[in-house]
């Protein structure tokens, strides 16, 4: 087990650094730079070449590169010019919304996905399956963006039940109970409009498995034993049929980072996926790679998370 | 000079482990096999699963890389079949064991049994059409049926088309595995009837690859046993069923059940002696790792793997 | 004469394909007695394994008529708590594939442990663990305190099997119904695993009822048996009756089709045209008939009926009296498909 581990985390090094590659690469095709649009356009053009001389942005891609990476290495991902600050301050501050979204979501997402799928899956061809699977075809039919912007009009504007934006009502103070109220409170919306279209793949998912372990031989032997229907499903049918979602939860950190583009910025929440839209059009580029080297080295991780849940779940391969 | 020899062939399989997936040893499927076809006969090739016998008919065939050793066929050296001559290719072809699965789905009988055709010669539409259908009505099954589907016949005819395409180039040899473990005994029993008339019209001569002894003793001139990658008896027919002589061999042999119900106590005592021989003697017949010694002639047909001293 | 365990009434179980409903087993009526083994002989699509789930009740789509009494109840109409409490007590299963029929994720101890669990409640966890032991060691598998937390996948062909059997004789049940126990596995292990049900019949009293293709396997195992053609009886003997004088065309043909180790046969006999699908099973007049068509139409019954021949000794339709082989078999075979 802890040799699969170890060899699992050694192939993610040559992984990152393929990826490190490519961001930056693409980062330095992309047209302009920070100085390009923000500053005066009266400005002398040698004063701006001096400036990009200064930063070292006229020197070859490998020494940049080799420049960027070592200060990856000591947590420093260089400055913000739109912020006027470390992005490694700004990601932090930013990090922690995206966390608390992210893992609101997988509540939600698993809240729905669990019961709606037993039921689906135990019942398949009723009236009530076929209700769910169309609510699943109509979430895989549906923009993220779109439905996200009818919940906001819908439940914040129209009802006012929640905020529409922020991450926080301003003027409360970190650590009280309000505080903690306001966050949560600015959570639900985002994170129910995403979960509600994210978890159609994982209700048909769920769907299927049960389908198929329902249909397996061990299930007779189980009946022949004289297990009611209620064990046959608690006992054998659930319990095989949640491995494969337990499997898949690594992959669900992957959708979630699509998701939070444009949950975050439809719903004005301060996190990553905002920082990141803001900073591709303000051209703040070292924002921009260092987000996308993050959400690169997120999907990564969740890969990683996947095999091993797997590997600890399933005896099979667990002796390996 | 035989029509087949395989001389001492080995395939072996890489185990990865350790961090970096490193191979750190080998499954030894098949470890030092030889044996010789005759032209014209059937050699029953039998073990039981992880024998290894189905690894020896794939490396043959060239669908298990082999390790070592050597595969010669009509004097040239096929040991790597993939490069060799195509009028070789041609000359030897298998049936596989489940009928089910062998044959595409998706595409026509006629297109099944032709590839073959495709592959090695080249023919228009109409003569490949002609061919095809002789070849349908060879199997004994209607000619008009070329253009139907695998999953329109019963798992009989599927095998017989299996062997349609098996026959298709004229070949000489044929590697059969296991082809009649996956049908019923009446339909095995058109299967086996029919491989026994077109060898008779083709002078074909077998590897059967099998597991079922009555069906092997039914089919077969010569007769390999494997046990875990090794031979542990060969000779004829009436060597292995009469007079085997290796405690495996004898287990084996004992454990076909009989169909004559009056014969039951009889055979039940048989079986009992004989699985007392085998744990008694286990030690004798197999060295300290469990496997076969080399074979030793007992007779000019029959050899056992004994070890050296007697 | 020895008590009657088992009654099966004119039973029908049929599937629905499409809008109509098949009838897989066709008004099949058996008895099986205490220490007996009973086996139930067919080609694949005969209805010989649905006639096993019909009396597990363990078909959840299918339509069952008929009647099915297991000592004093009648199974194929009973609620399913009440079946659930003769399920894996009174009466068990052991099926094909045994590695397939075992759940791949619970330990092997867990597993057996849970028919104990179901049947009898007082059983303590620890109780139960030594049951379980218990029952490893009696079907004969080495180091059970080991296997007791392994998994199927862990375990050989023959030892899953063994596994399936201390399963189904946990409670010492009265019936034990064997599908195919031994198809999936090697000759060897096949012997050793038929000498284990038979230790353990002799052992428990119970009837057997083993399903199989296999004829040697009926010849080591049966006392009677039953031949089942296109999801009716064709013929029901004592197993040397069978063997020796049999008299329906399907087992006379089946027994010459088998290649036979103790005499030399030059010609396989072949069995003309295939066994008929569910919706194309004939249900009028003598279902093999198609099958022996040198037989004249006037020698079959319009409803063909099992006429007693001997004592004991059952054969459907006339045609029997009839019967030979054709003496061109070579003919025979070409006339096929």
């Amino acid at each position: 087990m802890w040799k699969f581990t170890v060899r699992r985390l050694l192939i993610m090094i040559p992984q990152i650094i393929a990826l490190s590659i490519v961001i930056f690469v693409l980062a330095q095709m992309m047209p302009g730079d920070a100085l390009s649009g923000m500053i005066d356009p009266n400005v002398d053009p040698e004063r701006l070449e001096e400036l990009r001389e200064k930063h070292g942005w006229n020197d070859p891609w490998y020494v940049q590169y080799a420049d960027w990476v070592g200060g990856l290495m000591q947590g420093d991902l260089g400055q913000s010019f739109r912020f006027k600050m470390d992005v490694t301050e700004l990601i932090g501050q930013r990090i922690v919304n995206s966390f608390w979204l992210s893992l609101a979501t997988l509540l939600f997402t698993y809240l729905i996905a669990i019961p709606l799928g037993i039921i689906s899956g135990r019942y398949n061809d009723t009236l009530l399956d076929q209700t769910i699977t169309g609510y699943t075809y109509i979430g895989f039919a549906t923009p993220l963006f779109i439905f996200g912007l009818v919940m906001l009009w819908v439940f914040g504007f129209m009802l006012g039940w929640f905020p529409t934006s922020g991450s926080v009502t301003p003027g409360l103070e970190a650590g009280t109970f309000e505080y903690f109220v306001s966050k949560v409170n600015h959570l639900i919306l985002p994170a129910l409009s995403m979960a509600l279209i994210t978890t159609v793949s994982t209700v048909q998912y769920l769907r299927n498995e049960i389908i198929d372990t329902k249909q397996r031989d061990f299930i007779l032997t189980a009946r022949a034993k004289g297990a009611s229907e209620s064990r046959v499903y608690n006992r054998h049918i659930l319990r095989n049929s949640l491995l494969p979602i337990a499997a898949f939860f690594g992959f669900e950190i992957t959708s979630l980072i699509g998701g939070t583009i444009f949950i975050e910025n439809i719903f004005g929440y301060p996190g990553m996926g905002q920082l990141f839209l803001e900073s591709i059009t303000m051209r703040d580029y070292t924002v921009v790679t260092a987000v996308t080297l993050l959400f690169g080295i997120a999907s990564i991780v969740g890969a990683l998370l996947s095999d091993i849940i797997l590997s600890l779940v399933d005896p099979r391969i667990r002796i390996k | 000079m035989a029509f087949l020899e395989v001389k001492d062939l080995k395939v072996h399989f890489p185990i990865k482990g350790g961090i970096f997936g490193r191979t750190v040893d080998h499954i030894k499927a098949v470890d030092g096999v030889s044996f010789e076809l005759e032209k014209g006969k059937t050699y029953g090739l039998v073990g039981e699963s992880g024998s290894g016998k189905t690894t020896t008919g794939r490396a043959i065939i060239g669908l298990n890389n082999i390790t070592s050793g050597s595969v010669t066929y009509e004097g040239q050296d096929i040991t790597n079949i993939r490069r060799a001559k195509s009028s070789v290719r041609k000359d030897i072809q298998m049936i596989f064991q489940d009928p089910y699965s062998s044959l595409n789905p998706k595409k026509r009988v006629l297109d099944i049994v032709a590839e073959p055709i495709r592959n090695f010669e080249s023919m228009t539409k109409k003569e490949e059409r002609i061919r095809v259908q002789e070849l349908m009505e060879l199997v004994g099954l209607s000619p008009e049926s070329i253009l139907k589907y695998p999953h329109e016949f019963s798992g009989g005819q599927r095998q017989r088309i299996g062997i349609a395409r098996a026959v298709a180039l004229k070949p000489k040899l044929i590697v059969a595995d296991e082809p009649v473990s996956a049908l019923d005994v009446s339909v095995q029993a058109q299967v086996l009837n029919f491989m026994q008339d077109i060898q008779k019209e083709l002078d074909l001569t077998y590897l059967f690859i099998g597991h079922d002894l009555g069906v092997i003793k039914h089919m077969c001139d010569h007769i390999g046993i494997m046990y875990r990658g090794r031979y542990v008896e060969e000779g004829t027919v009436n060597d292995i069923f009469t007079n085997p002589q290796h405690i495996y061999t004898k287990r084996l042999v004992a454990a076909i059940p009989d169909i004559d119900p009056n014969k039951r106590a009889e055979q039940r005592a048989f079986r009992k002696e004989v699985q007392t021989e085998y744990e008694q003697s286990f030690n004798d017949y197999f060295d300290e790792e469990g496997l076969a010694y080399d074979l030793k002639p007992i007779s000019d047909t029959h050899l056992v793997a004994l070890p050296e001293k007697g | 004469m020895s008590e009657k365990l088992l009654e099966i009434k004119d039973l029908r179980t049929s599937f629905r394909i499409k809008d109509d409903y098949y009838a897989a087993v066709d008004g099949v009526n058996l008895t099986v007695n205490k220490n007996e083994v009973l086996a139930v002989v067919g080609e694949s699509g005969c209805g010989k394994s649905a006639l096993a789930f019909s009396v597990m009740g363990l078909h959840t789509r299918a339509k069952i008529e008929g009647n099915i009494m297991f000592k004093d109840k009648d199974i194929a109409n009973i609620s399913p708590s009440d079946l659930n409490k003769i399920r894996g007590k009174e009466m068990s299963m052991i099926f094909q594939d045994p590695l397939t029929s075992l759940n791949p994720l619970m330990e092997i101890g867990e597993q057996i442990a849970e028919v104990l669990l179901l049947h009898n409640k007082q059983l303590s966890k620890e109780q139960r663990k030594e049951k379980v032991i218990e029952l490893l060691n009696k079907v004969g598998i080495p180091r059970p305190e080991q296997v007791h937390g392994q998994f199927p996948h862990e375990l050989s062909g023959g030892m899953r099997q063994r596994v399936m059997i201390a399963m189904a004789i946990a409670n010492e049940p009265e019936l034990l119904i064997a599908d195919e126990p031994t198809t999936a596995l090697d000759v060897t292990i096949q012997s050793q695993i038929l000498e284990l049900i038979n230790d353990l019949k002799q052992d428990m009293n119970a009837g057997i009822i083993l399903i199989t293709h296999d004829l040697g396997v009926v010849a080591e195992m049966a006392d009677r048996v039953a031949v089942m053609y296109a999801g009716q009886i064709v013929e029901i003997a004592d197993v040397h009756t069978l063997f020796t004088n049999p008299k329906h065309p399907y087992t006379r043909s089946l027994l010459n089709s088998v290649p036979n180790s103790n005499e030399a046969q030059d010609k396989l006999h072949v069995i003309q045209g295939i066994v008929p699908s569910l919706q194309n099973l004939p249900r009028e007049g003598c279902r093999f008939s198609a099958r022996i068509p040198w037989v004249a139409e006037s020698e079959h019954e319009d409803h063909p009926e099992l006429h007693e021949v001997n004592d004991g000794h059952f054969v459907r339709c006339t045609c029997y009296k009839h019967f030979d082989f054709p003496d061109n078999e070579e003919e025979q075979q070409h006339g096929i498909s």
